[in-house]
């Protein structure tokens, strides 16, 4: 398959968080708001970038039963990279995403593709993976992170690295705080799948009457 | 042993680790379809998240301080707790083949378990004692337990609701979850340090 085939499948049909459910609890754990779903998916996405590259690399001399702690380590340096790349440059962000950037270790996202796809192909096709999941993936947390801070906050895009409060839709005594509370992330997630599987379900309905 | 009190409630109830703080969502959602399953794994987990929480603090605190590799946390974690449950897997196969027979299939998913890294991380980051990172540990599994438990037993009664086509397994799931997290929010205005103060 060519490097935009293997590009797209990530955003569409195998995304990450809406079709593959994968990476669950970054995902519920840091979409308060859109600047968060950047920084996480961007930080993932470099994650799988390398991690994908590096193992693809190495895949002819990786013998088979001690792959998984191999996969592990070259994903925790990418990791580690990460972390201290963004305590050093975005403080408040770390703040922010805490705990969540060094459990990228164990995001099953990165494992999957990893196991499913670097370790058995070429490393253009593991570096167009990689790159079209991490999109994929940053797309969806950008949407749900979208949908929450705006129910949430009644802003949009506040980014406190850079002291900007956001652009306020309504007003605050308008917002309901139980979307940015726990319960809000597992209820928008649930009713947002939900919704893609309507659309999807219609469609296919009409493609068998036509 | 107050605060020994406040990290364990504070674990289970307040801060659970399923509901409120988002760690070990995959296996919550995944292994939840009947209660003995939901059992199995956390029993699984109790006994991992103790132990790792020990062996860890012990590797943080005398291997990482000393030589100043702190900057290699997050690769030491993750290769003691893959490990960790190898090991215990080896050893439960000799010594118990019932439980193993009962814990096995779990086991290995234990590694990828975002609550174990995550409680080990937890412990280092709020500078627990060798005494409390335990607590903590059993604390955060026990959380986890409770909540995958009553979450199970939801599931199998779903099965006979009717649920509209397009929100069937998956989006249905999140949404319990979701009402499950608000009652525990119920628990946050508990003040347990001037509860256990008291007594």
């Amino acid at each position: 398959m060519s490097f935009k085939s293997e590009f797209n499948k990530g955003i569409i049909n195998e995304n990450p968080a809406f079709r593959m459910l994968l990476g669950m609890c970054p995902t519920l754990a840091i979409s308060l708001a859109i600047s968060n779903g950047i920084g996480m998916g961007l930080a993932a996405t470099f994650v799988l970038v390398g991690s994908n590259v590096i193992i693809s690399a190495l895949r002819k001399v990786t013998p088979g039963r001690i792959r998984i702690p191999i996969f592990i380590v070259v994903i925790a340096t990418f990791v580690t990279t990460v972390d201290l790349i963004m305590a050093a440059f975005l403080p408040d962000l770390h703040e922010v995403l805490g705990i969540f950037i060094p459990l990228i270790v164990v995001n099953c996202i990165i494992f999957a593709r990893a196991e499913a796809f670097a370790s058995q192909r070429g490393i253009i096709d593991s570096l167009a993976d990689g790159l079209g999941m991490g999109i994929g993936w940053t797309l969806a947390l950008c949407g749900l992170s979208a949908i929450r801070e705006l129910l949430g906050t009644g802003t949009l895009l506040a980014i406190p690295d850079f002291g900007f409060a956001g652009i306020r839709i309504f007003s605050q005594g308008l917002a309901a705080v139980m979307a940015i509370l726990p319960p809000g992330g597992f209820i928008t997630l649930g009713l947002l799948i939900g919704l893609l599987n309507l659309i999807t379900n219609r469609r296919k309905t009409k493609r068998q009457q036509v | 042993m107050t605060k020994l009190l406040v990290i364990f409630f504070g674990g289970v109830l307040l801060n659970n680790f399923v509901l409120s703080r988002f760690l070990g969502i995959c296996p919550f959602l995944g292994i939840s379809q009947r209660v003995d399953t939901a059992a199995g794994m956390s029993i699984a987990v109790i006994f991992v998240m103790g132990l790792a929480s020990v062996v860890t603090w012990f590797f943080h605190n005398m291997i990482l301080v000393p030589m100043g590799l702190e900057y290699l946390q997050t690769i030491g974690f993750i290769l003691i707790i893959a490990a960790l449950v190898q090991l215990v897997e080896m050893v439960i196969q000799k010594s118990s083949p019932t439980l193993y027979q009962a814990l096995g299939i779990y086991l290995p998913l234990i590694t990828t378990n975002c609550a174990v890294l995550g409680v080990t991380i937890l412990n280092i980051s709020e500078s627990y004692n060798l005494l409390e990172a335990a607590v903590n540990g059993i604390a955060g599994s026990s959380g986890f337990a409770l909540a995958i438990i009553l979450f199970a037993a939801i599931r199998e009664r779903m099965e006979f609701s009717d649920i509209p086509e397009s929100l069937k397994g998956f989006p249905i799931a999140l949404i319990t979850a979701g009402l499950m997290s608000m009652a525990f929010l119920g628990f946050s205005g508990f003040k347990l340090g001037a509860l256990f103060g008291m007594m």
